[in-house]
């Protein structure tokens, strides 16, 4: 009966359902700023976004009619680069991380990932700037000094402990009969790794590789000293190269109302490639019912 | 250690790695059709707009990277870029770190305008030396001062406090406007002193004469410096500042044209902040193209050379009447004289380019 | 024996076993070399500022590339503030979502967009934090000022400290989430049977037991917050004098070295900000790894 209940009782669930809503409260106001992000982003960008935004570069200051072609294909060619150099080198590290779980090599190159993991972005601009803009330049004479190459190495960096950890993780889980199997049979190790090992755990090693996609499409810092920026269309890697979030970064700090606009439309045309990235991640993660 | 022996036997291993990607990585480059510079923004709205035009006539591209003029200068320094451009001619310092001689060939010459954002007063303001001194050394904190009303009457100036905007990178035109402070004030010149980036007492930083111009614009109360470009373009308010005659001057493309009416030294290094002239606008300086004197350095093609040297005479000829559309001054015929004399010395294997 | 050709491929199948387990092999070496080299190369690159500034940079007040004296402290300032500042703000945040995913609702739908939401605060670029945050952020926190009557900058290290604070919520919400779901039930069957309630259940169990794992979620944010560049960069208001107060504008290690990189000129002034750059990335990187240290200690318990 109800009124058994002694008050110290009642004071107490009241304040448990209290701090249930507290809970929920605070868990969800978080949702503000970000729907206050997305949505300000959405309005702001969407009309700013036609034909030409699309085709052509940025105009001379004053000029109405810019474009922002040149990041668009510039973003889209450091990414990929910087893809084409981490992909390879951090499955191939994965996998001797998960291979080799308790050799000394193998602690010490975790614990290396886990440091390049922490690194600031900032950081690794700076000391891509001294590994190769500045070698570069010497060797090459001065003509290729900032190029998107280097701004593609600087990414690279920042994708390749993810990618490793993502492969390791998989692979880990994969059964144990499955190499013994192979190996049985008498294939050639690096055949069951390739042929056998590595497709069984490819989801989540993909999960892994487009996730780390999106988290450096977005990526400013480290392209401030290495892809420089070019207010010109170039598809030559080997020069400076405008990307996404450069322009923003320029173009939002500036006072002209063109270059704020092509920053909007930037924008929003950068968040709907990162989040695209995003939910393809998850999409693959829950139909493949991996764990990242 | 086993371990770092592995190490140590790898470590040739990677370099020539490096080496071997950094090689083919050039030999797939096809040769360029541009020009790399960086520098000055004091002077890139004009840059942008002659280079456009410069790449629709001769269809070479002018990649102008706007990263302030101590930018520009470190990037020569470093050879990473084809030429710099400061509004300041190097220091002894900055001269002595660059393995040759620099040519500096004055571009054009520009205002350094003070601007302002006071929401409910669009007029443009009067200012002294004095008192814009003591606004940047913080002792004007607002705009209800009685100094400013003192030199502007009749305008009421809303009580907001004042918010000093400044540059945060290395900046010709914070060197332009320091060296006029210094030179009206004693107190500027022993506490804070002149040069491309110097420890601001009060305010805050923008990156780039774009930055500062963006953060007046978003801050009410805000005062700070930036090229006349900037300020036209935004239509934002520009004071009238007193020079040594005691004339309030507008700075227009005439005052600027006043102010650099003097006779150019043969290395055309020289200031010309608060001028004699008595309409000559007080805050004023030339922009220099920075290139190597000697062009065959590192061993770059005589055809990249004259490239570049092309593309500067192009700019003090046929980039010059862009200027007044833009707000910045042209070079005088005095000016140009010089300027052209200074490029000619330019050489390649010690043979003149031009 | 004649070789059949079988062999042959056989001896071509060993040999690329071989070289396959020596580029595995090369490859660990090159992850170790890279990290090694990182450290190299910065300490390299700021020998010139440490030799000629010593430990006094650190606590060196003044930074003035003019008359060429070389402090750090303003940045040290500057970074502590903004990201402790942005820890203590998001940390009511992080720890609400981490119980309300781990204790409270586990599944179900609610839960479901709970978590997306965490992931795409995750998601969001730190240029676009910063953008929004100039033109959207920066006018509320000035209206803010002027009501509470200190100077009205807009930008500084307040305004930083909260767009941080939403992006660092993440990391401490969805380890924190891991680690309460790692209590075992019979301990919180154990207190329900005794009579508490849900709050109880919370405060006296999974609070205590997750202690550590939720601190190093905070290490992590924090690392985070730390390092932030970009989306600092823009709204703190890039000033090297002392912040006087939380409101006023600063600059962080991060954002001085985003800043000045590029243009500075002297030996001294280049290797000083390098100096900042390994100062961060020392301290950044033991922040992960003690982090990651208590993680792992707490999930092999």
């Amino acid at each position: 009966m109800n009124s058994n209940i002694s008050a110290g009782v009642k004071y107490r669930i009241g304040k448990s359902g209290f701090f249930k809503g507290a809970i929920i409260f605070f868990s969800f106001l978080c949702a503000l700023p970000l729907f206050a992000i997305l949505i300000y982003i959405a309005k702001e960008g969407i009309t700013k976004i036609n034909w030409a935004f699309f085709v052509n570069v940025p105009a001379p200051v004053g000029e109405a009619g810019g474009g922002i072609a040149n990041a668009l294909v510039g973003s889209l060619i450091i990414v990929a680069v910087a893809a084409i150099i981490a992909i390879p080198i951090g499955i191939m590290g994965g996998i001797y991380l998960s291979e080799n779980r308790n050799s000394r090599l193998a602690s010490w190159a975790r614990f290396s990932v886990d440091i390049m993991q922490g690194t600031p972005s900032i950081v690794i601009g700076i000391v891509i700037y001294f590994w190769v803009v500045k070698p570069m330049g010497q060797l090459t004479n001065g003509n290729y000094t900032f190029t998107a190459l280097s701004g593609s190495i600087a990414l690279a960096m920042m994708m390749l402990p993810i990618v490793v950890r993502s492969t390791e993780e998989t692979l880990k889980l994969l059964p144990p009969t499955l190499k013994e199997a192979g190996l049985a049979l008498g294939l050639p190790y690096h055949k069951v790794i390739l042929k056998i090992i590595l497709p069984c755990g490819i989801s989540g090693v993909l999960s892994g590789v487009i996730l780390s996609v999106a988290r450096i499409a977005g990526e400013t810092a480290p392209l401030l000293f290495t892809a420089f920026g070019n207010s010109y269309f170039t598809t030559n890697i080997m020069k400076p190269m405008q990307s996404l979030p450069l322009l923003i970064f320029n173009y939002a700090t500036s006072p002209y109302e063109d270059w704020h606009d092509l920053a909007w439309g930037a924008s929003l045309i950068l968040l709907v490639w990162v989040l695209l990235l995003n939910i393809i991640t998850k999409i693959a993660t829950r139909r493949w019912k991996v764990q990242l | 250690m086993k371990f770092l022996n592995k190490i140590k036997s790898a470590a040739p291993a990677i370099m020539m790695a490096t080496a071997a990607l950094t090689t083919t990585a050039t030999a797939f480059a096809q040769d360029d059709n541009s020009i790399l510079g960086a520098g000055s923004s004091f002077v890139n709205p004009l840059f942008s707009k002659i280079f456009s035009v410069y790449n629709a006539q001769t269809g070479i591209q002018v990649n102008y990277q706007s990263i302030g003029s101590g930018g520009g200068i470190l990037q020569l320094t470093n050879k990473t870029v084809d030429f710099g451009d400061s509004d300041a001619p190097l220091s002894a310092d900055q001269a002595s770190k660059m393995s040759a001689d620099v040519l500096h060939i004055p571009m054009c010459s520009g205002a350094v305008v003070i601007t302002y954002n006071l929401p409910g007063c669009s007029a443009n303001l009067n200012f002294t030396p004095s008192v814009l001194a003591d606004i940047f050394l913080g002792k004007i904190t607002t705009w209800s001062d009685p100094r400013i009303a003192a030199i502007n009457k009749g305008v009421s100036i809303p009580a907001f406090p004042i918010i000093i905007a400044h540059r945060s990178d290395g900046s010709g035109t914070t060197n332009i406007f320091t060296n006029y402070l210094s030179d009206i004030s004693p107190e500027w010149s022993t506490k804070v002193g002149k040069g491309g980036s110097v420890n601001w007492p009060v305010g805050l930083g923008g990156k780039g004469n774009a930055g500062v111009a963006g953060l007046i614009q978003q801050t009410p109360g805000a005062l700070g410096y930036v090229e006349l470009d900037y300020a036209t373009q935004n239509k934002m308010p520009i004071s009238k500042i007193q020079n040594k005659k005691g004339n309030y001057i507008t700075p227009t493309v005439a005052s600027t044209v006043a102010a650099g009416n003097i006779n150019l030294p043969a290395d055309s290094k020289i200031f010309i902040v608060n001028t004699d002239a008595a309409d000559g606008y007080p805050i004023a300086g030339f922009t220099w193209a920075l290139i190597y004197k000697e062009q065959s350095y590192n061993g770059r093609s005589a055809a990249k050379a004259e490239k570049v040297v092309k593309l500067l005479w192009w700019n003090i000829h046929q980039g010059q009447q862009y200027c007044a559309a833009l707000n910045y001054a042209p070079l005088s015929a005095a000016a140009l004289k010089v300027a052209e004399a200074i490029l000619k010395s330019a050489t390649y294997n010690g043979k003149a380019i031009l | 024996m004649v070789k059949s050709s079988n062999d042959k491929s056989l001896y071509g199948q060993i040999r690329m076993e071989k070289v396959f387990k020596r580029t595995l092999i090369g490859i660990a070496i090159f992850l170790i070399v890279l990290t090694v080299g990182f450290f190299i190369t910065l300490v390299q690159q700021s020998m010139p500022s440490i030799k000629a500034l010593g430990f006094s940079f650190l606590f060196g007040k003044i930074w003035d590339p003019v008359s060429d004296i070389y402090g750090a402290y303003p940045f040290l300032l500057g970074t502590l503030l903004t990201s402790f500042l942005a820890l203590a703000i998001s940390i009511p945040f992080s720890f609400s979502i981490a119980i309300f995913l781990g204790e409270y609702a586990p599944k179900g739908w609610l839960s479901e967009i709970l978590k997306n939401i965490v992931e795409l605060i995750a998601a969001v670029p730190s240029v676009i934090y910063g953008f929004w945050g100039l033109f959207v952020l920066v006018p509320i926190v000035r209206s803010f000022e002027t009501s509470i009557g200190v100077l009205p900058y807009g930008i500084g290290i307040f305004t930083s400290s909260l767009i941080l604070a939403i992006m660092i919520i993440p990391y401490a919400a969805s380890l924190g989430r891991e680690m309460i779901r790692m209590v075992p039930s019979s301990l919180k069957e154990g207190a329900y049977s005794l009579g508490a309630t849900r709050f109880e259940v919370i405060k006296t169990v999974i609070l205590p037991y997750t202690k550590s794992g939720l601190f190093a979620g905070v290490l992590l944010s924090l690392g985070r917050a730390l390092a932030e560049t970009m989306a600092v960069t823009m709204v703190i208001g890039n000033s090297s004098a002392i912040p006087t107060s939380i409101f006023a504008p600063g600059n962080t290690m991060a954002s001085v070295i985003a800043n000045e990189f590029t243009e500075a000129a002297s030996t001294v002034y280049l290797s000083s900000l390098i100096e900042l750059g390994l100062f961060l990335f020392v301290v950044t990187v033991i922040i992960n790894l003690i982090g990651k240290t208590i993680i792992k200690r707490f999930t092999n318990e």
